[in-house]
């Protein structure tokens, strides 16, 4: 087997905790189809045929009851779960199931919604022999309005740092801003070895990662690293340009007596395949060089590397804030062919849809409604005289007569009063909003939640 | 009269335009002598040639019955090997001796020659069905003719290729045109569609406007990987045999050597990995479970010949493996015949090479290379290490510049190098003493196929009297027969001529302009007049003792 697909759906979705805090991130509905689904759907369509779906109790109950991804899902899942307490990273869930890990990875996050060409990603794992390969996007701006926010948006956004080689696909750099302290320092050996280097700042991590199965062998040694995109990604980059494993030949010999000093080092020599030799005759022979300029061979010798395919065109989403769902519940619907409104809907004859809305099932709509932009999730029931523009609205909703909804997201159970005017608010889970309230860009959530910091 | 040609023998230099059916051109007598000795030894192989030829007749009969009256007037003589045609008559209108056809004989024909037609006694019952074949041949071949004159092809010049199929197909080991040369015939690629698809592999398009001359070839693009159309953790094909196929594709893995013992490597995974299902036997399964993986690997990048001997000897080593033997003994006698195979045939023949290469390499000598031959190399590298003062001149040419790296390594090692480009050379010729030049494949008509550009080379050096050494492993000797460049080439991605210059890429939308279309080769012959010495690791022959180096090693087998 070549590839063993990883789908990490534990994330808590701290940064949008007003949708997530009754709703597991994993099953927010994006476009009446649960979050976890696209990723899914994304390895299904390219041939995948058993996930290990890594994620909490919660989520795998609500995973067993979802429609879509009991029949829509073909593939094999693996449900393994584990605890709901937030210590576990990614690198750690790795780890974890060690066990079942008998070849190379593909790592995907539960929030990625994505329409790249995967063979991008995984050809330049294939063909470079590649340690890591994952994908990046450049960066979309957010456009619409999101409830709750006041002020404009703050742009005190992190940002990465990535440097890439002449060719755009070897990865040589990466750091988050809040790492570098006074200024971005790039060592002397990189330099050397890629005088040119391009170094991008507008790009967003789709976190899908293709890792050897030796890397998942020195996570467990190395019980440090507890997230992949947060030290393990930097702690490979960085490696690749670290004397220890440029210096293959002679240390090879070396190292096997002094085995237990340096785990890191000794796991990384492990990239090495059995066959080395005959691969390093092949090499030699050919006549191919990744670079030119100096007097290395390809690859300067390094057995570690670490490529990235950046998207230019296409859609990638990571969902996880608020205007990251906004947006991905705009544009999600248009990566399938699906129709505007469920069959099993009801939606009377009056009503004003438009064609870039989304009705979910067993909906009912009453007379002389709008609906434009939006959409409505499942088993909701909108009475007369809505209007509906430009909003999410959530499974089990119930909307009374003459409201007025702008902009807005209600989550699921809710129930909006009549007459009820909301402009850009989130309403949360199961709240009530009293007939004829006016609200603007508030966010009305539970009192419980509140407390929870 | 059918005009003759094809393989014109080089000193004749009769190139007259082919018209349908090419051929070898040799004589009848020398062959029906040959056929008839061998039919004498091998009365197995004559019945299955009758066979064969029976089975086309009826296919043919039908068709000729359609098409008497469009028989033209001409009759040819094509020798049908092995049933030596008593009919001496449409002998010759071919004086040109040339060497013989592609055989899958290896046993050369004396070569030219005189009519000796009298027909060879040996055989009387053979004689009487020879003459009904003999026939029969005529009549075939007359409506071949007429059904190529439909197709148009008439008085067209350089149809070398198609010329050459029907001349094959009345070779005595029937051998058909093969599909990759024939990129415009829709029966074929429906064919090859056909069978990809059985063998659950992806068809790759063509892409790009072809330049009319090699519109019988296939042209891929490189952004467009075979990849896309395969399932991500890939389980139709090995894994191993997907990395190698994109690393073709790419050109990270380039050059005849490596391109071989890539595949030996990879084809050592499949081995290790492979498991033989129950009821079946590992020395029939396992080549048919190659076969889909060697279709991918050639839709990838067309098989070069060194990998095709490679093949070839892998699946004699795996149906010779007897049955009683254990899966995992087979599998590790198997590992163990390709370890051998790449330890002799590429590391130990690169050292013979060396040594004798060595020998030709003299004090203050200027040594001129193109592109990057790993055995050219490799040869320098150890005329170096035996403190020969020799300084090199490195040859390139663009797109691929392969020059550039074969410099690299060169001056890494501490020789004091030149470097010119491909258009510089007459230039630089009057510096240089000697020409070492690599080899892609050595044809059987002792023609030295090679990087394109080589022939250029090898022509000028012999207008300046400069020696042209050709540098090649005895792996790498094929049995096919070419003259020119035409018939059997590759086609590499067109958009590797686009070239930015200050800022300007004048070729981006060439596709645009409906006259314009992108030639970029990838091979050519060199005929052996211009090639001085072949020094293999059997020895230094001359060029044209190839057919018997041939022969040898089949016997050897």
């Amino acid at each position: 087997m070549e590839l063993q697909a990883v789908l990490m759906a534990a994330g808590g979705g701290s940064r949008m905790t007003d949708l997530t805090y009754s709703t597991p991130k994993p099953m927010l509905p994006v476009g009446n189809k649960p979050l976890m689904w696209y990723p899914l759907n994304l390895l299904e369509r390219v041939g995948f045929e058993e996930v290990i779906v890594i994620t909490t109790k919660d989520v795998q109950k609500m995973m067993s009851t979802d429609t879509k991804i009991k029949h829509d899902v073909k593939m094999k899942l693996d449900v393994v779960c584990i605890q709901e307490d937030g210590d576990m990273g990614t690198a750690d869930a790795l780890r974890y199931i060690q066990q079942k890990i008998k070849t190379d990875l593909l790592v995907i996050s539960c929030d990625l919604i994505t329409d790249v060409a995967l063979h991008e990603v995984v050809d330049l794992f294939r063909a470079h022999n590649a340690t890591l390969a994952m994908l990046m996007s450049k960066v979309h701006e957010f456009t619409e309005t999101v409830p709750g926010q006041k002020g404009k948006k703050k742009t005190a956004e992190q940002r990465d740092f990535v440097g890439v080689d002449q060719s755009g696909k070897r990865l040589l750099f990466m750091a988050n801003e809040a790492d570098l302290e006074d200024g971005l320092s790039i060592r002397k050996s990189i330099m050397r070895k890629h005088p040119r280097m391009h170094i991008k700042t507008g790009l967003v991590d789709a976190h899908l990662y293709c890792l050897k199965k030796a890397v998942v062998d020195f996570l467990t040694e190395n019980k440090s690293i507890s997230s992949i995109r947060g030290e393990l990604v930097p702690y490979l980059v960085r490696k690749q340009f670290s004397k220890s494993t440029t210096s293959q030949k002679q240390e090879d010999t070396e190292d096997q007596n002094q085995t237990k000093n340096d785990e890191s080092t000794n796991h990384e020599l492990l990239v090495s395949s059995r066959d080395d030799p005959l691969l390093q005759l092949a090499q030699e022979r050919s006549c191919w060089n990744d670079h030119r300029g100096d007097m290395s061979e390809a690859y300067h010798g390094g057995k570690l590397r670490c490529y990235v395919h950046i998207m230019d065109q296409g859609l990638c989403y990571r969902v996880n804030t608020l205007a990251a769902y906004i947006e991905a519940n705009r544009l999600a619907p248009k990566l399938f062919e699906e129709p505007v409104v469920h069959p099993s809907a009801v939606i009377s004859e009056r009503c004003q849809m438009g064609s870039d809305s989304i009705i979910g099932a067993l909906c009912q709509v009453a007379d002389k409604t709008s609906i434009k932009r939006s959409t409505i999730g499942n088993s909701t029931a909108i009475k007369e005289k809505v209007k509906v523009t430009n909003s999410i609205i959530m499974h089990g909703v119930t909307i009374e007569e003459g409201c007025n909804i702008q902009g807005s997201v209600i989550c699921s159970n809710a129930v909006i009063g009549r007459g009820a005017d909301l402009k850009y608010c989130l309403v949360g889970n199961g709240q009530r909003i009293e007939p004829e309230a006016e609200r603007t860009n508030e966010v009305i959530v539970g009192a419980d939640q509140l407390m929870e910091i | 009269m059918w005009i003759f040609a094809a393989l014109v023998f080089p000193a004749q230099r009769k190139w007259s335009s082919i018209v349908n059916m090419a051929d070898s051109g040799v004589t009848d007598g020398p062959e029906k002598k040959n056929d008839i000795e061998r039919a004498k030894n091998e009365g197995k192989d004559l019945s299955k040639e009758e066979k064969q030829r029976l089975r086309k007749e009826k296919k043919h009969q039908k068709k000729s019955k359609e098409k008497k009256d469009e028989k033209a007037p001409q009759e040819s003589e094509k020798e049908k090997k092995p049933v030596s045609s008593a009919a001496p008559a449409p002998q010759s209108t071919t004086q040109h001796t040339t060497h013989k056809a592609p055989s899958a004989v290896p046993a050369p024909a004396p070569l030219p020659v005189p009519a000796s037609e009298s027909p060879v006694p040996a055989d009387k019952p053979a004689k009487s069905k020879a003459e009904l074949k003999a026939e029969r041949r005529a009549r075939q071949e007359a409506e071949r003719a007429s059904k190529q004159n439909k197709k148009g092809e008439v008085g067209q010049q350089v149809a070398t290729g198609k010329t050459k199929a029907p001349q094959s197909e009345l070779q005595p080991v029937v051998k058909r045109l093969p599909e990759h040369i024939q990129a415009d015939n829709p029966d074929v690629l429906k064919k090859l569609a056909k069978k990809l698809e059985r063998q659950q592999i992806p068809l790759r398009s063509d892409y790009g406007r072809k330049v009319s001359l090699f519109s019988h070839l296939h042209q891929y693009s490189r952004k467009a990987p075979l990849t896309q159309q395969l399932s991500i953790p890939s389980t139709v094909i090995h894994p191993a045999i997907v990395r190698l196929g994109l690393q073709y594709s790419h050109g990270i893995v380039a050059g005849s050597n490596a391109r071989s013992v890539a595949l030996l490597h990879a084809f050592k995974q499949v081995i290790r990995d492979y498991s033989t299902p129950p009821n079946e036997e590992l020395s029939r399964d396992l080549v048919n479970k190659l076969k889909p993986y060697i279709s991918f690997l050639n839709q990838c990048r067309p098989l070069s010949a060194s990998m095709g001997n490679a093949i070839k000897y892998i699946k004699k080593e795996i149906s010779n493996i007897p049955s009683h033997c254990k899966e995992e003994e087979a599998k590790s006698k198997l590992v163990n015949c390709i370890e051998c195979y790449i330890n002799e045939k590429i590391i130990l023949a690169a050292k013979a090479i060396a040594k004798y290469s060595i020998e030709k390499i003299s004090d203050g000598d200027v040594i001129l290379i193109y592109g990057c031959s790993s055995l050219v190399n490799h040869i320098l590298c150890e005329a170096l290490e035996k403190r020969r003062k020799f300084r090199v001149i490195v040859v390139d040419s663009r797109p691929r510049l392969e020059g550039r790296e074969a410099l690299r390594r060169l001056v890494q090692r501490g020789i004091s190098c030149t470097y010119v480009l491909i258009s510089a050379v007459p230039y630089i010729l009057p510096e240089v003493s000697k020409v070492f030049l690599g080899a892609h494949a050595l044809l059987a008509n002792g023609y030295v196929m090679s990087r394109v550009g080589t022939s250029q080379i090898a022509l000028v050096a012999k207008a300046f009297n400069v020696p042209v050494l050709v540098c090649c492993e005895t792996y790498k000797f094929c049995e096919r027969v070419q003259t020119d460049s035409f018939v059997s080439n590759e086609l590499d991605d067109p958009d590797d001529l686009i070239v930015t210059r200050k800022g300007k890429t004048h070729l981006e939308d060439w596709q645009q302009v409906d006259s314009l279309g992108l030639l970029n080769l990838v091979y050519d012959v060199t005929p052996p007049d211009f090639v001085d010495l072949v020094i293999t690791d059997l020895g230094m022959i001359p060029c044209t003792s190839v057919p018997v180096v041939l022969r040898v090693k089949s016997v050897d087998q």
